[in-house]
């Protein structure tokens, strides 16, 4: 059982004890500890069970790689699911409990999973289920959820903050060991910005640990000098627990910093995103351990011989009384030794080698351990924890020579680069035969914008496996890049280090090599997915050859370490059952995140009601306070109706409604799209744009114009005044603003990038009021100022001047039939005019009204409303606006489309007025029924509703629609089905409802 | 072929699995096929399949240059959705969705085709009165969708915020016999289905010309040599620019990245594809537990098969608006497909300039949800010269000005 040791930990301060949670047990561990660290000094050697088959699981690895130790984190607002308890630093108060199992860890109804496992190999879910049809929806696929997933799913709303943060560096260095400290330093060294970030709490990463000396110095003497020198350096950054998650084209690196995970509720956000640009990026990440395939690695007691060893020196944490090593290199001595040196029993070391000669082997010998060379593990004994091993020959099938008690096994496989962050835009990878590992070729590296490699590594991540080696690479690495950005380097050579020599690896892709299939169904290689090397096997077998056919296939490497531990053990097995070499076979590809990072993280601070900030008009409170029902209209809110009390919607409505025909409306019109087009060519610009003539306009006049796509459909409508002779003011729809202004600087920018034409959005510039009815010219008069009257302000024209005292711009246009105005102030003077309005139109009836009176009042008048009558479909002839399209101009935009044969079809389906026999209001969106079926058997139609509204002015239901042939038919019924079967028959009429002649507006 | 089934697997767990045999042949080409299909995605498998199984025409190469189901196929949300506004696309999303229904029975491989319904969410009135009308043009379609309202959306999905502070939700359109399948699995079903017949699959055979005599194809060089045809399918998605450039004439399609991300794994937590297009974000849950979101679409073309990290910002922003709960949920992967997409939006499935030359692609986001209708139409196409599913889905459509937008009623997301 493991256990704290009396003295000893690098990390602990054992003066700060630190009491947590784990499923429902208070246990205590000190400041520096990990979860996992902690976890273990309290004897939890079994902390989760795996995916599939629920089998007991213990800590494996003491870094990101692990894939075992999940937990559910936390509570209510701050729970989180499948949190690493190796990089989870504990604190007080923290609450984890184990993940996927029922009813409890240690007694799993899950379990049953592994009892039947010779039944459920990989890929058993592709060849069964699948009779009867109904049962994969009702029986299975429940069934299959249900044991799927592993943590909870949090309930509650994240109650933390998070934030972005943009930073900018020539270089930055990713990994806080030796050699991303000494790559920093050599990149440093002549001034250049670097920015130097790792992932955990710890600077200095394995060399500590795994001893040796620096330039005659103990390995964390150096480590500190070098961060004294680096945090002193005021062109140096250093971040710690911050994790480069992914290289991006063109020098864009996001970094993922844990602020206040070990610090919860100090107010700080919880994590941050940091969105880096960086000239050369030098990734110093580290090589990671790779497990050993046999019998029984993955019962609860087997661990990573370098995490072991990370456990006893960082954290003083026994792993166990008696520890039998097994390995095929000589890195895995320096855990024996540790244990040894810790005061525990090393039975036996199991090297599968033919011998072990060098300097570690040898001080282990001295030290008194066993070695057993050309041995391996036939078996691990045990369930929930490591009972013994059973020994065998490597050479053999497995036959068992001798068995030994034990109650851990550290286990090494050799070493693999860490090469994501290199591999995610680009880099590419050779097979280094000597190390037995894929590492970054130097030669194809990631390529930035100027055709240079921006992504270098440094140490072992480029595969440099000795502290010497390391440093050297690490020196030249951080002065590579410094020169490339035409700082000359430091002079300084590359520290000097010492270290024991170390014997050549052999790889060991299975243990034993010959294990018959019973063997090969127990050794794992994902360990949280449950994949086996039966099971890569046997996906060889079936075909699955590609590396990514066999990791869909099996799910090695999609467990929430991706792979960390999997990836290069599963495809040398592949290799081997395909009988091909491991390069040939390659890797899967290597996306990001290097490690998960938190959704709250990727959304940073906008969330909630900066999620998208809403576009609020000058007038917006007033709205707010008289009983304004909001609908979102683009980026804005628009006030729907203004509801009083004991009032329905649909009361209030018509009240407004009937209230400006009658009397006096006041529409807040700012949101509507405002852009200013100048220059000389403004005009020639316009004419392409609109499908009317614009150049011809009169300063002082308006025109409605429509604009179309290049493919002839058109995009938006509104309002156009000429200001001046080079001066256009061009409405919008308020959701069309951004698009429209961005259209026209595309063609702009990309076809008449030669013409003389500004164009500016100043849409949020003004406010704009529209004043509607029978008393509207009375009102303006009331307020005083410039000449609103018939003759000096007539239907589409504007003017300058002042009306109660407010600088104005007043444009004599309609959108509703009724006399209006649309008067123009600074957005400043907005809610003053409003308040003027309101108070000074008492006397005349006044009373506000929303977009729900807007558009009946339009449609009462047939006026088309872009987004109802059109849909991205809709050309301007079938709207009946062939008076908008000039006949004299060359070309607008559109104009070539609409002359295709289907354009000019006469059986496009046409603007009509629709009106239902029985006054009632047709149901919105309904299609009209034709006759048949077309040859896809779908039931033939022949038009459609675009807009419906009860009219209160007609008393009666309206509606506008586009029918086959519909302006030849009026007057025909046509029948609308609904969704229950029944259908409302509806005549064809013209879609002026209201003072088709003009009386009311132009007057 | 020997048929999966619990018999088979209890038959091969008392011999260790050791004799299972290869799903799908691996052939070298022979000189002359009938047919050469390029591409052995989804869509050139299900084309492949439906000619050997509607058309008994199995003389047939499949030739892929990388991995079977290597490109958007093993890439996409595996979202399967009918409830398309115009005639045309619902007529063969239909017919794609009513063909998933029965595929595992049909391929003797479990494509686990779950019919969790999906609901595309209203949030603004505009969408409301779109859903309204696809609603309306769905049921005189035979597409089986109704609108509910947040109630009812909260009811199926309780982890949606119906109240959100930007946009509430207003109601949905609700497909229940929409739903999800294994991505994987469809390309591997139709290859196995496709290999007993007789058609010859072949991996890692790139296309490097397309050979023709006259005005009609003859065949195709490739890096396993040269191979013969009468007719020849071009099904390649994101790089169907290319192979045209090959044949000979232009094609309306773009190419751009579009993203996806899963989060890790957790618990059954939602039953349902959500799709919000006001916020631009869509979300499911897959049978392993992880939530699958949907991310954007590159502004610029290119063939990365990476895209740039502010989709994901904005998508994953969208998503907690929709979804609060997944703020503590961390992401475990993202990635990129290339996307071949058209003017309209809608796909290809059409003769070519080259007589005997046919293409199908321009599938842009949605191709997953279409793959069996699109190789039964395609099929039909290539057999008998013309098919009611994909006349009218032409080429000519854009001299024409015959387009098929669809983007009132899907929004962006396709």
């Amino acid at each position: 059982m493991s256990t704290r040791l009396a003295t000893g930990g690098r990390f602990l301060d054992r003066n700060q004890p630190r009491v947590f949670t784990f499923n429902g047990t208070d246990l205590s561990g000190f400041a520096g500890d990990t979860l996992a660290s902690a976890l273990l000094a309290n004897g939890r050697s079994m902390v989760g069970r795996s995916f599939k088959y629920h089998r007991p699981r213990g800590i494996v690895a003491s870094g990101a790689e692990e894939p075992n130790a999940l937990v559910n984190l936390g509570q209510g607002a701050a729970f989180e699911p499948n949190q690493r308890a190796t990089t989870t630093e504990i604190f007080a108060g923290l609450k984890a409990e184990s993940q996927n199992h029922w009813p409890s860890l240690e007694f799993d109804i899950g379990a049953l999973n592994n009892l039947v496992s010779r039944f459920l190999p990989a890929g058993f879910y592709y060849k069964t289920f699948i009779h009867p049809r109904a049962a994969w929806k009702h029986v299975f696929e429940p069934i299959i959820r249900h044991s799927a997933g592993l943590g909870r799913a949090p309930k509650e709303r994240d109650a933390d903050r998070y934030e972005h943060f943009y930073h900018f560096t020539d270089v930055l260095v990713i990994g806080g060991g030796v050699a991303g400290l000494q790559a920093a330093r050599a990149a440093a060294a002549d001034g250049g910005r670097v920015l130097l970030i790792e992932q955990s709490a710890q600077w200095g990463g394995r060399a500590p640990v795994d001893g040796g000396q620096i330039d005659g110095k103990d390995p964390e003497v150096w480590i500190n000098d070098a961060l004294e020198e680096l945090e002193k350096a005021p062109n140096v950054t250093i971040r710690r627990r911050t994790m480069g998650s992914g290289v991006y084209d063109h020098g864009y690196v996001l970094g993922y910093e844990r602020i206040a995970d070990h610090t919860p509720g100090d107010t700080r956000p919880r994590h941050r995103l940091w969105r880096i640009r960086a000239a050369r990026v030098i990734t110093a990440t580290g090589a990671i351990e790779r497990p050993l395939s046999f019998a029984g690695n993955d019962i609860p007691g087997v661990m990573l011989a370098s995490a072991m060893r990370d456990y006893v020196v960082n954290y003083a944490v026994s792993p166990g009384d008696r520890t039998v090593v097994v390995t095929n290199n000589d890195d895995a001595y320096r855990t024996a030794i540790a244990l040894k040196n810790a005061g525990l029993d090393v039975p036996v070391i199991l090297d599968a080698r033919p011998q072990a000669e060098g300097d570690l082997p040898r001080a282990a010998r001295d030290l008194g351990i066993r070695i057993e060379t050309g041995r391996a593990i036939a078996r691990v004994k045990g369930r929930k924890s490591v009972t013994g091993v059973a020994i065998c020959a490597q050479a053999g099938e497995g036959a068992v020579l001798e068995e030994i008690a034990c109650d851990a096994v550290a286990m090494s496989g050799g070493w693999s680069p860490v090469v994501h962050l290199w591999s995610h835009c680009g880099g590419k990878l050779i097979w280094d035969e000597a190390g037995a590992f894929f590492r970054p070729d130097p030669d194809r590296a990631p390529i930035s914008h100027d055709g240079q490699p921006f992504v270098a590594t440094a140490g072992a991540a480029s595969g440099q496996m000795t502290l010497a080696e390391t440093l050297k690479d690490a020196d030249s690495a951080g002065k590579v890049a410094s020169r490339a950005l035409g700082l000359a380097a430091g002079r300084k050579g590359a520290p000097k280090a010492s270290q024991p020599q170390e014997g050549p690896i052999t790889p060991v892709w299975m243990m034993p090599q010959g294990a018959g299939p019973a063997l090969r169904q127990k050794m794992w290689l994902d360990y949280q997915n449950d994949v086996k090397v039966s099971d890569v096997q046997l996906a060889a077998r079936e075909g699955y050859e590609s590396v990514e056919h066999t990791k869909r296939y099996t799910t090695l490497g999609m467990a929430t370490d991706q792979g960390k531990l999997s990836n290069i053990n599963g495809l040398a097995v592949l290799s081997g059952a395909l009988q091909n070499d491991i390069p040939a076979v390659g890797t899967t590809t290597f996306r990001p995140p290097y490690t998960p990072i938190s959704m709250g993280a990727i959304a940073g601070e906008a969330r909630g009601d900066i999620f998208q900030p809403i576009r609020r008009t000058p007038i917006h409170d007033w709205h707010d306070d008289n009983g304004a029902e909001w609908e979102p209209v683009g980026q804005w809110r628009r006030p729907y109706t203004y509801r009083r009390a004991g009032e329905s919607t649909h009361d209030a409505v018509m009240r407004e409604v009937k209230n400006t025909r009658q009397h006096l409306g006041l529409l807040d019109a700012s949101t509507l799209g405002k852009i200013i087009v100048k220059g000389p060519d403004a005009g020639r610009f316009l004419d392409m744009i609109y499908t009317n003539m614009m150049s011809t306009l009169k300063p002082g006049r308006c025109r409605y114009g429509l604009m179309c796509s290049e493919n002839g459909f058109l995009i938006d409508d509104g309002v156009v005044a000429r200001i001046d002779d080079d001066t256009f003011l061009c409405h919008t729809t308020t959701g069309g603003a951004e698009r429209i202004h961005g259209h026209m600087e595309e063609w702009l920018q990309t076809e008449w990038w030669d013409w003389k034409v500004y164009t500016a959005n100043i849409t949020e510039q003004l406010a704009q009021i529209a004043v509607v009815g029978p008393n509207a010219r009375k009102i303006l008069e009331a307020l005083g100022g410039m000449d609103v009257s018939a003759d000096a302000l007539p239907f589409m024209a504007w003017a300058d001047g002042q009306i109660g005292g407010f600088d104005a711009r007043i444009y004599r246009i309609s959108f509703s039939g009724e006399l209006s105005y649309e008067v123009a102030v600074p957005a400043s003077q907005g809610r003053a005019l409003w308040d003027r309005l309101i108070e000074t139109g008492q006397e005349f009836g006044v009373m506000p009204y929303g977009t729900e009176a807007l558009h009946i009042m339009r449609a009462e008048k047939g006026f088309i409303m872009i987004g109802d009558e059109t849909d991205g479909t809709v050309i301007p002839q079938d709207l009946g606006l062939n008076w908008a399209i000039s006949k004299k101009k060359d070309d607008y935009l559109g104009k070539r489309a609409q002359a295709r044969s289907h354009m000019t079809d006469p059986d496009r389906w046409k603007l009509v007025g629709l009106e239902t026999t029985d006054g009632s209001v047709l149901p919105d969106g309904a299609y009209a029924r034709g006759s048949g079926t077309n040859e896809n058997g779908q039931k033939t139609v022949i038009g459609r509703v675009t807009s419906t509204y009860y009219s209160p002015t007609l008393d009666k239901g309206i509606a506008m629609g586009l029918v086959l042939n519909g302006p030849d038919r009026m007057g025909e019924v046509i029948n609308f089905p609904a969704l229950d079967g029944s259908a409302t028959p509806a005549r064809i009429v013209s879609p002026v409802f209201y003072d088709p002649e003009g009386e009311k507006q132009n007057v | 072929m020997r048929r999966y089934s619990a018999f088979a697997i209890a038959r091969e767990a008392a011999r260790h699995h050791q004799g299972w045999e290869r799903a799908w042949r691996s052939p070298e080409p022979k000189k002359k096929y009938d047919i050469i299909i390029v591409g052995a995605g989804g869509h050139g498998l299900a084309t492949a399949y439906y000619l050997g199984k509607n058309h008994g025409l199995t003389n047939i190469a499949v030739l892929e240059k990388g991995w079977l189901g290597g490109g958007n196929t093993g890439r996409n949300t595996t979202i399967i959705r009918s409830n398309y506004l115009q005639d045309p696309s619902a007529a063969i999303y239909e017919k794609a969705r009513s063909l998933y229904e029965t595929l595992s029975q049909d391929l003797n491989y479990n494509i686990m085709f779950s019919p969790r319904g999906v609901m595309m969410l209203a949030q603004t009135q505009h969408e409301i009165r779109g859903y309204q009308r696809t609603a309306y043009a769905n049921a005189l379609q035979g597409v089986a969708t109704e609108f509910i309202g947040p109630q009812r959306v909260k009811e199926l999905c309780p982890i949606i915020e119906i109240g959100g502070p930007r946009y509430p939700v207003l109601g949905a359109l609700w497909q229940p016999r929409g739903g999800t399948a294994r991505h994987d699995a469809v390309a591997w079903g139709y290859a196995r289905a496709c290999s007993d017949m007789g058609i010859d699959i072949i991996q890692q055979c790139e296309v490097t010309a397309i050979r023709s005599q006259g005005d009609k194809v003859q065949g195709v060089t490739t890096t396993k040599g040269s191979i013969d045809c009468d007719k020849l399918g071009i099904v390649v998605a994101g790089n169907s620019g290319v192979l045209a450039d090959m044949a000979g004439f232009r094609l309306p399609l773009e190419s751009v990245a579009r993203q996806a991300l899963v989060s890790e794994p957790i618990k059954p937590c939602m039953d349902v594809v959500v799709m919000a297009n006001t916020v631009h974000g869509y979300m499911s849950q897959s049978d392993k537990g992880e939530m699958v979101i949907g991310g954007g679409t590159d502004g610029h073309n290119n063939y990365t098969q990476r895209g740039s990290f502010h989709h994901i910002e904005e998508t994953v922003r969208a998503l907690i608006e929709t979804f609060p709960m997944i703020s503590r949920l961390k992401m475990l992967r993202q990635w990129g497909g290339i996307v071949d997409v058209t003017g309209d939006r809608s796909p290809i499935l059409s003769k070519t300039p080259l007589e005997g030359c046919f293409i199908n692609g321009g599938w842009g986001t949605g191709g997953f949800k279409a793959i069996p209708g699109s190789g039964w139409a395609m099929a039909e196409l290539m057999a008998k010269g013309a098919s009611p599913l994909a006349a009218a889905f032409g080429l000519e459509r854009f001299r024409e000005g015959r387009f098929i937008d669809e983007s009132v009623a899907a929004g962006v997301a396709h």
